[in-house]
């Protein structure tokens, strides 16, 4: 059966594609899924009628135990009947309903992809497969509601409906998440076959209920199926009538039988909503002029009724249920379709509004009166023996109030007479309005209405011809619906349908019934009064509204206190939540092993007192450029501390940094104003200041429990040992950068480039657009240059040029390397441009800044990747020794390639950073948006 | 870790958080440097002192712990390319308002305030029809 689903998702898909296909092909290719579906299903029709079962499954994420378990028994064989039978109806019944100008690749697409989603949802054996599916279901449900996406009310109720059910939706996959890990498996079958008990089962179960009722519509999640209604007709027939709706009662057919009486509650919880659908939703339809709302309002009482009949979970109500499922899906489709056919006639749906049809409409009113004598309940229709297995299942049960059930059904089944008879006599135009609101017919009274065509009633007389058939002969489903209550109650199912079993009290019931809704129906204007008092009742929209309005409120107040607007509020809080956090914890394990040493080397108290004074400073000067440079000498003072820690080429980074650093600062803050104003307030700075000291606080008291335990040195060691065998080099650190963490380099020098780029694109955004001509660049120094100076400063360029090569090269084996020799060129290009300006750093190298960053990333990574052809891992070593004239043996290592890769990255940074700041004159404004860009 | 370095990063972190708190972006770039000066400070200092780690210069059993080394060589260089990035995004505001304040939000502001935040809900807010009147 796999291949069938598959077969819906290819059409579907592919129909989706192709778009506005020619009417016909549309409609041909569409059945495909509907009829390979059945063709399957009568071919191992005979294996579940005699009890058994087809089964298969296939691997998805086999490491959390996830597979495709699909599973036809006698139920779901009942179900695929009702989908894809009902499917291959309205899939032709399409074809006639929607105009030329209709996007019908789209519609019929959707359609099948539904209706494979829905074949998912009743074969799917496993718990998680079978959420998947439901929720497909959702979303093509969704994408249909909405299929006239221009139209507010459409989208409106799309988004209601896909957030009610989607709701509901996650409330099951909880439920099922708790099930499956107290079964112990999240396969159904089994689950059913040995179902868990206790507290948290049946918390599971009310979740899965949940769920049921929004999907299936149920009191007080319904409202979503009304509005539900602007999708076109046939989408309504399909969707919210005979098979997606259904879904809701289809999950607690099968859960039922095995956990009504082992989870508590959930009887009465089931049946009591269903209960109070049959009634309300019956209530509701009585009181509609719109055929569509009325039959949906009815669909919502007829769930009602299912959702009692397999909400019990004894044999006889599942067996009515079954029944029921299958006559609703008959006689409910067949309506939608004849309001179809009607509204397309007339142009109205409006029982007050509706003239007499005309002889061309017998096919049309009899499909009407017969499905709608099935929904009532009449004999001889397959409608009437449902609903009396029904009432015989609640008559000879022996469950607590069951005659409280019983009467609300026969009260709802007197409803469901009433607004049968109510659409009966609309659709006939015979329904009698009272003259003050007496709307005149569209179409003039003289004006005969067009009759539909053969192949528009077709479908629906096909459905009605069932419907009488079953009536007639009830006995033809007798194996068939056994098989599906058998394969739920788990029990061999022997019933006997008949017409005619006597004179008892069922019969007497539906008569009651019956009768009941004739005299709704005769004395309705007196009905309508007393109804009409409902109005002033809240609606199940107006509970979502409440929810929708609550939700949106509640998310302006949070985000007005979360996200405030204030940078330094926002600040403020994470670093307070990153000081008290680890502090508490800090504290709560305080073990206290003395001070450590106070002093580790004499020379570290002048270094760090130079640090710590400039830093002071630097945080209360005012004057911009000052505070820049007190922090270039706090990063020289942090050279020297690397210094004397025994790390040379930290040291020589830093110090690079800081060079650098400082004359980015310049750059960039130069027009910026010179001094900092006061602004803030005393109460602000006081805040400020807490917060600075409770970071201040924690980290010295992490430092202090960090520095007095001894830390392991494993992996430092190993480092240290390894470094001359596996990394071919004698500098340690150089060696971790580009062999033992190369990766790590890897990704860091990708960030450099990032922050390159979005620093350049940030800086000459807005500026002169391309092609115009270029505005002069000059150095800061303006226009006047010195020959001395410039000779020197070439000199001095070359000079450190050829210093950041010999890093760079020696780096593996002395302090150095890609980093440090990368921005010792970088000096060197600051140099260059202070004595010259941009346009001489531009003429430096002919490669574009980009370019050389580019190229950096690309040689780095191709170094790593490279092993992986002879079958190594990224980033192994290669070491080649060569005989070099002059500068004797060498040793060159595949690293060198990679830290050259690091190296260019830090080139490339540094120019990009003078074409960001380096240019002089303002950019031109950007041009003043357009009035009407401005209106837009 | 001596008391001292100990004194010298927390001092550096309260620095830091104090200029990070403004409202300048010029400041809270030096504030950002001096947070990571602070961070590298701990984080060598963490590991041991000793010769540098260069085999063959010494005795391996004095060396310095190379590994916080490595791992803040590549932090330093970082916080270079961020600190050109929030360079430019200085030099933007300037381009765009003369000074380097980073404002408040003033959309942020709308919805404290209610004056805004429901417009992108339109659908969301619009009745379904579930009354004949609204279909017809």
């Amino acid at each position: 059966m796999t291949w069938v689903l598959l077969l819906h998702a290819v059409v579907g898909g592919g129909l989706m594609l192709a778009g506005p296909a020619r009417r016909a092909v549309a409609v041909t290719v569409a059945l495909l899924g509907p009829v390979a579906m059945l063709g399957w299903w009568a071919a191992h029709l005979t294996t579940v009628l005699d009890g058994g079962v087809v089964e298969e499954a296939h691997r998805w994420v086999p490491q959390l135990g996830l597979t495709v378990e699909l599973r036809f028994d006698g139920f779901a064989a009942l179900m695929v009947l009702i989908v894809s039978g009902i499917g291959v109806a309205v899939f032709a019944y399409a074809g006639s309903y929607f105009g030329a100008d209709a996007p019908l690749g789209r519609t019929m697409g959707l359609l099948t992809l539904f209706s494979g989603a829905m074949l998912g949802v009743v074969l799917a054996d496993n718990l998680i497969v079978l959420y998947g599916f439901w929720e497909l279901t959702s979303i093509t449900s969704f994408l249909l509601i909405g299929q006239r996406y221009s139209i507010a009310a459409a989208r409106s109720a799309a988004l209601q409906a896909i957030l009610v059910t989607g709701a509901g939706g996650l409330a099951m996959l909880l439920g099922f998440v708790i099930l499956g890990q107290q079964a112990g498996t999240y396969r159904l079958s089994e689950i059913l076959a040995h179902p868990p008990a206790g507290a948290a089962v049946s918390a599971a179960l009310v979740l899965i209920a949940l769920g049921a009722f929004t999907k299936s519509a149920q009191y007080p999640f319904h409202g979503w199926l009304p509005g539900a209604m602007v999708a076109p007709t046939p989408v309504s027939a399909y969707l919210h009538s005979a098979t997606m709706v259904k879904a809701g009662v289809y999950l607690v057919a099968r859960m039922a039988p095995a956990f009504a009486l082992i989870a508590t509650g959930w009887r009465p919880l089931v049946v009591g909503i269903g209960l109070l659908s049959m009634v309300g939703g019956g209530l509701r339809a009585l009181r509609q002029h719109d055929l569509k709302l009325l039959l949906a309002f009815g669909t919502i009482s007829q769930l009602g009724f299912m959702m009692e009949l397999f909400g019990v979970g004894t044999e006889a109500a599942t067996l009515a249920g079954c029944a029921v499922i299958l006559a609703h899906a008959l006689f409910k489709a067949t309506l939608f379709m004849v309001v179809g056919i009607v509204d397309h006639g007339t142009g109205t749906r409006d029982i007050r509004r509706l003239p007499p049809l005309g002889p061309g409409w017998r096919g049309v009113k009899v499909a009407a009166v017969v499905a709608a004598a099935s929904m009532a309940g009449v004999p001889l229709t397959y409608g009437f023996v449902a609903k009396e297995l029904g009432l015989e299942a609640f008559l000879h049960g022996d469950m607590t109030a069951s005659t409280l059930v019983l009467a609300v059904i026969v009260v709802g089944s007197a409803l469901t007479a009433g607004y049968a008879a109510r659409f009966v006599a609309g659709l006939l135009g015979r329904y009698v309005v009272e003259p003050t609101t007496a709307a005149a017919p569209v179409a003039g009274a003289a004006e005969p209405v067009h009759p539909p065509t053969r192949s528009f009633v077709a479908p629906a007389i096909v459905l009605t011809g069932l419907t009488t058939l079953f009536g007639l002969v009830p006995g033809l489903l007798d194996r068939f619906l056994g098989a599906a209550a058998g394969a739920l109650s788990m029990v061999t199912v022997a019933p006997h349908l008949a017409v005619w079993h006597g004179l008892n009290a069922a019969l007497g019931l539906s008569a009651v019934a019956l009768a009941a809704g004739a005299a709704l129906y005769l004395r309705r204007r007196q009905v309508d009064r007393v109804l009409s008092v409902g109005s002033a009742l809240p609606t199940g929209s107006d509970g979502y509204h409440a929810v929708v309005d609550g939700v949106l409120r509640g998310a302006d107040r949070v985000t007005g206190v979360v996200q405030n607007g204030s940078m330094p509020v926002y600040l403020g809080v994470i670093l307070t939540t990153a000081a008290v956090l680890p502090a508490s914890a800090l504290v709560a394990s305080w073990a206290w092993d003395g001070w450590p040493h106070a002093v580790d080397s004499w020379v570290q108290v002048p270094i760090v007192i130079l640090l710590v004074t400039v830093s002071l400073g630097a945080a209360v000067i005012r004057h911009r450029l000052s505070a820049a440079l007190l922090l270039g000498v706090a990063g020289y003072a942090m050279a020297a501390l690397f210094v004397v820690q025994g790390a040379p080429d930290l040291a020589l980074t830093q110090a690079a940094i800081e060079t650098l650093g400082t004359v980015l600062f310049v750059l960039a803050l130069r027009r910026l104003p010179a001094r900092f104003e006061r602004r803030s307030t005393s109460r602000t700075r006081t805040l400020r200041l807490a917060v600075s000291l409770l970071v201040g606080l924690t980290v010295f008291g992490f430092a202090l429990a960090a520095g007095t335990h001894t830390q392991p040195r494993d992996v430092s060691d190993q480092m240290v040992e390894r470094a001359l065998p596996d990394g071919h080099g004698r500098n340690v650190v150089n060696v971790i950068l580009v062999d033992f963490r190369g990766l790590d380099t890897l990704g860091e020098i990708t960030v450099l480039a990032v922050a390159g780029i979005g620093a350049v694109a940030l800086a000459r955004a807005g500026r002169r657009p391309r092609g115009a001509p270029a505005m002069p660049v000059t150095g800061p120094g303006g226009t006047t240059r010195h020959a001395f100076v410039e000779v020197v400063v070439r000199a001095l360029v070359y000079v450190a040029f050829v210093v950041s090569i010999y890093l760079l090269v020696a780096g593996h084996n002395d302090p150095g390397g890609g980093f440090v020799g990368g921005l010792v060129a970088g000096a060197a290009v600051a140099l260059r441009y202070l004595s010259g300006g941009l346009d001489d750093v531009r003429r430096m190298v002919r490669a574009k800044p980009w370019s050389i960053m580019g190229t950096g990333i690309v040689l780095a990574a191709l170094t790593a990747t490279v092993p992986l052809l002879f079958g190594e891992p990224v980033l192994s070593n290669a070491v080649w020794h060569v005989d070099l004239p002059l500068l004797g043996e060498m040793a060159p290592t595949s690293a060198l390639f990679f830290d050259t890769g690091v190296y260019l990255v830090v080139v490339g940074l540094v120019f990009m950073v003078f074409e960001a700041f380096g240019g002089e004159s303002r950019p031109a404004p950007e041009p003043e948006p357009r009035p009407e860009e401005v209106a837009a | 870790m001596s008391v001292l370095l100990a004194a010298a990063s927390a001092a550096l972190f309260s620095i830091g958080t104090y200029l990070v708190l403004q409202r300048k972006l010029s400041r809270i770039i030096i504030g950002l440097g001096l947070l990571s000066h602070g961070a590298n400070l701990l984080f060598i200092t963490a590991g041991r002192r000793g010769l540098p780690a260069i085999i063959g210069a010494g005795d391996s059993g004095e060396f310095a712990d190379p590994l916080p080394q490595a791992l803040m060589l590549t932090a330093i260089v970082i916080t270079f390319g961020v600190t050109a990035f929030l360079l430019a995004l200085a030099y933007r505001s300037w381009l765009l308002t003369d000074d380097d304040e980073v404002e408040h939000d003033i959309s942020d502001l709308d919805i404290l305030l209610g004056r805004g935040g429901h417009e992108d809900d339109a659908d969301l807010l619009e009745r379904t029809p579930e009354h004949d009147e609204d279909l017809s």
